[in-house]
C-alpha cells in the first residue's frame, strides 16, 4: 500500500506506451503524415513555429504531431530542440519591404502604393461549417484563380511614405547593434525594445491577444490604426565572416503587422508606431503583438500606465507559455512534505483555539 | 565520455559552453552567499517547474566519477525523482544510488536527507520561486531594489503579522533564512523542519530556478539563521506518532490516508532512511 503511493519506474514505461497507443488512435483509421500537417493544418504549423522560435516546418509539423495536436505542447518540443542547436551567428535583418508578397492590406488609406491584395484569408468568409469538406472528394477545390501577381519590385512600407512627411515618429533603426537574446541573456529590466519584441514573438499567442485587446478597452488605451499588414516570402541572407559579402540561405514566411497609433505632441505632434512580426501565417498574433508593443512604450513616451499591457514585467515575465504551461502544470507533482507541513499548522492553530475557548468556559 | 550516454546529445546534456556559464554563476554564487544571481537558463527537455534549474546545475557539475542520487518529497521513487535520475544515467552514463551518504551530488525537491551531509558533498535543490519578497512585493526590479539596500523590514513586518493574527508564525515550508547575516534567502519549499540541517552544513549547497533564470548558493560551514523574533523563537514540526514502519520519532514524517473513515498511518518522507532503519534493525 505505501509503495503503491510513491511512483515507480514501471509507471512511467506504461504511461508512457500507453500515450503511444492513445495518440495514435484508431489504427484502423490511416496515419497523419508529416507532409498531410505541413499542408493542411499549415496554420497549426505556423503557430508551433513563431512560439518555438524555430523556422523549420517539418520539425514543427512532426511536434504537432507528437503532442496530438496540443499546440503549447508542440512549441514546447521544438523549443527543446532548438537549444541543442549550433549557432553560425546572425542573419542581415529581413527586408520586409522586399517581401513576395500575397497579402497587404492597410486600414489607413484606401489606396496605396502596390496596391492592397486580400489574399488567403478567413476575413469575410460565412463561418459556417463547409459539409463538403467532410467527405473524402474533393473535386470541387476552386480553381487557381487568374491571380494578378503584384509587382515583384519593392514594395513600399505603408508608414514608410507616412515618415517621409515626417508625421510619424522615425524609426529608430540606430547602429543596428548586435541583439539582445533571451534565449542566452535573462531578462533584464528595464528590457530595452529589442528585447520586448523579442519576447512578444515568443509569447503565447492567446495571452498577447487578452494583452492587446485589454488595451482597447481601456486598460492602457493605445488608438490603434492598422497602418499595414503584409504576408508572403522574405529571403534570409547571412554574411559568413570568411566571405564577407552576404549569401541567399533561403526564404520564409512572414507576417508583420504595423500600427498608426495615438500622436504625442502638439505643434511637431506626430503618430506613434507599434510592431507585430510572426513567422508563417500569424495575423491574429502580428496584430496582438504590435498593440502590446505600442502599449509597452507608454513610459518612453511620458504616458501614464492604466493597464496591465502597459506594465513591462508583468507582460514580460508572463508571455511565454512554455513556462507558464510547466509552471501550472508542476502543481501536479507530490506537494507531501509541504502539505504535511500546512497540515502540521492548521491543525496546530485550531487546537490552540479549541484550548483556548476551552479555557474561557471554565 | 561513456559509450552509454545518449546519441547525437553532448555528455550530460548541455553543451560545454553552456555548462561553463552556469558554473561562473555558481562561483559567483557561492561568493556571495544567499545572493541570486541570474543566469541564462536554458530551455531544457523537461517542463520549467519541474526541477529544469537543479537539472541545470547537476549537468553543469556531474563527471564520470560522480554518484548521483535524486530525491523528490524525501524519496527516491516519487515519479519526477525517478524520470530526472533516469535523464542522467541516459546523458550522463553516472552512476546513481538511494543512499544519502554514497552520493556525491544529491538533487533535491522539497526535502534534505534525514542522514547529515558530509564534506565534499553537493546537494542541489530544485527551487520554483527563488525571491523571498516575491508574496510581499511582486516587482522584481523592486526586490533586487530591497536585496542590495538590505531592506528586508517588510519581510519582519510579514512574520509579525502572522504572530498577530495567528498567534505564530504561520510559515510551514519555504522558512525565509538570513544567510552569513546578510542575504533574506528562500531555502526553496523545504519544510521548515529541514531549515536547521543548512546551518553549518559542510555540504556545498546549490541552488537552480530555471523558469525564474537565478543561482544561489550556500558554501559549506555557512551560518544560516531561520527568521524569528526573541518572544517567538525558530521551532520545527513535530508529530505526536513514530513512523509506522520504522518506528523513527525524529524524522519527517508524510501521513497517508489508509481508508475514507479518518484512518491514517504516518511513515518517514525519506524513504531512504526509513528503509535503513529497518535494514539495521534486523
Amino acid at each position: 500500500m505505501y509503495v503503491a503511493v510513491k511512483g515507480g519506474e514501471k509507471a512511467i514505461a506504461e504511461a508512457h506506451a500507453l500515450l503511444a497507443r492513445e495518440r495514435r488512435g484508431d489504427p484502423a483509421v490511416p496515419e497523419l503524415s508529416l507532409d498531410q500537417i505541413r499542408e493542411q493544418l499549415s496554420l497549426s504549423v505556423d503557430r508551433v513555429m513563431s512560439e518555438g522560435s524555430l523556422y523549420d516546418e517539418d520539425c514543427a509539423a512532426l511536434a504537432v504531431k507528437q503532442a496530438r495536436g496540443d499546440l503549447v505542447e508542440a512549441a514546447f518540443l521544438l523549443r527543446a530542440y532548438r537549444t541543442t542547436l549550433p549557432r553560425f551567428g546572425y542573419s542581415l535583418p529581413a527586408d520586409t519591404s522586399r517581401m513576395h508578397v500575397r497579402r497587404r492590406i492597410s486600414a489607413t488609406f484606401k489606396d496605396v502604393p502596390g496596391g492592397q491584395l486580400l489574399g488567403p484569408t478567413f476575413d469575410y468568409t460565412h463561418r459556417l461549417l463547409d459539409w463538403s469538406l467532410a467527405g473524402q472528394s474533393e473535386s470541387d477545390l476552386p480553381r487557381d484563380a487568374e491571380q494578378e501577381f503584384p509587382d515583384p519590385a519593392p514594395m513600399p512600407r505603408v508608414l514608410d511614405v507616412l515618415g517621409r512627411e515626417g508625421i510619424i515618429e522615425a524609426e529608430d533603426r540606430g547602429d543596428d547593434p548586435e541583439p539582445a537574446d533571451l534565449t542566452r541573456q535573462p531578462l533584464d529590466l528595464p528590457a530595452a525594445r529589442d528585447v520586448r519584441l523579442q519576447n512578444l514573438a515568443r509569447a503565447d499567442e492567446g495571452f498577447l491577444l487578452a494583452m492587446g485587446y485589454s488595451s482597447q478597452r481601456g486598460f492602457g488605451t493605445t488608438h490603434p490604426f492598422v497602418g499595414e499588414i503584409r504576408m508572403g516570402e522574405v529571403e534570409i541572407e547571412f554574411a559568413p565572416e570568411e566571405l564577407g559579402f552576404p549569401v541567399t540561405i533561403g526564404e520564409i514566411t512572414l507576417t508583420e503587422c504595423e500600427t498608426v497609433n495615438q500622436f504625442v505632441g502638439s505643434g511637431d505632434a506626430r503618430f506613434t508606431r507599434g510592431y507585430g512580426l510572426t513567422f508563417g501565417q500569424g495575423e491574429r498574433k502580428a496584430m496582438s503583438m504590435a498593440l502590446v508593443d505600442r502599449a509597452l512604450r507608454a513610459p518612453e513616451l511620458g504616458e501614464e500606465k492604466k493597464g496591465p499591457a502597459q506594465d513591462a514585467e508583468f507582460v514580460l515575465y508572463h508571455s511565454d507559455n512554455v513556462e507558464a504551461s510547466g509552471f501550472v502544470q508542476h502543481l501536479k507533482l507530490p506537494h507531501y512534505v509541504d502539505f504535511q507541513s500546512e497540515l502540521v499548522l492548521v491543525r496546530g492553530l485550531r487546537r490552540a483555539m479549541r484550548e483556548e475557548e476551552s479555557g474561557h468556559d471554565s | 565520455m561513456t559509450a552509454e550516454t545518449m546519441q547525437g546529445y553532448n555528455y550530460a546534456y548541455l553543451d560545454e559552453q553552456t555548462k561553463a556559464m552556469i558554473r561562473r554563476a555558481i562561483l559567483k554564487a557561492v561568493a556571495i552567499p544567499g545572493h541570486q544571481v541570474p543566469f541564462g537558463s536554458r530551455e531544457m527537455p523537461l517542463p520549467y517547474g519541474w526541477g529544469t534549474g537543479g537539472i541545470q546545475i547537476t549537468a553543469s557539475i556531474i563527471g564520470p566519477l560522480d554518484v548521483l542520487k535524486v530525491i523528490d518529497q524525501g524519496s527516491d521513487d516519487t515519479t519526477n525523482a525517478v524520470s530526472i535520475r533516469s535523464f542522467f544515467a541516459r546523458t550522463a552514463g553516472v552512476k546513481t544510488t538511494t543512499a544519502t551518504e554514497e552520493a556525491t551530488v544529491i538533487q533535491t525537491r522539497h526535502r534534505i536527507p534525514e542522514a547529515p551531509l558530509t564534506d565534499g558533498q553537493i546537494i542541489v535543490y530544485q527551487v520554483p520561486i527563488p525571491e523571498p519578497l516575491r508574496f510581499m512585493e511582486p516587482s522584481e526590479s523592486e526586490t533586487r531594489t530591497m536585496h542590495a539596500l538590505e531592506e528586508y523590514g517588510v519581510m519582519h513586518v510579514k512574520l509579525y503579522e502572522d504572530i498577530a493574527e495567528h498567534g505564530r508564525i504561520a510559515k510551514s515550508y519555504d522558512y525565509p533564512v538570513r544567510v552569513q547575516s546578510r542575504y533574506v534567502m528562500a531555502p526553496s519549499p523545504i519544510p521548515k523542519f529541514d531549515n536547521p540541517k543548512m546551518h553549518d552544513s559542510p555540504a556545498l549547497q546549490l541552488f537552480g530556478a530555471g523558469r525564474e533564470k537565478r543561482i544561489y548558493a550556500i558554501p559549506p560551514h555557512t551560518r544560516v539563521e531561520s527568521l524569528d523574533f526573541e518572544d517567538h523563537p525558530f521551532e520545527i514540526q513535530k508529530w505526536d506518532e513514530a513512523c509506522a514502519i520504522c518506528g523513527a520519532r525524529d524524522s519527517f514524517l508524510d501521513e497517508i490516508l489508509t481508508d475514507d473513515r479518518g484512518g491514517r498511518m504516518f511513515v518517514c518522507s525519506d524513504s531512504d532512511h526509513c528503509a535503513r532503519r529497518v535494514r539495521e534493525d534486523c
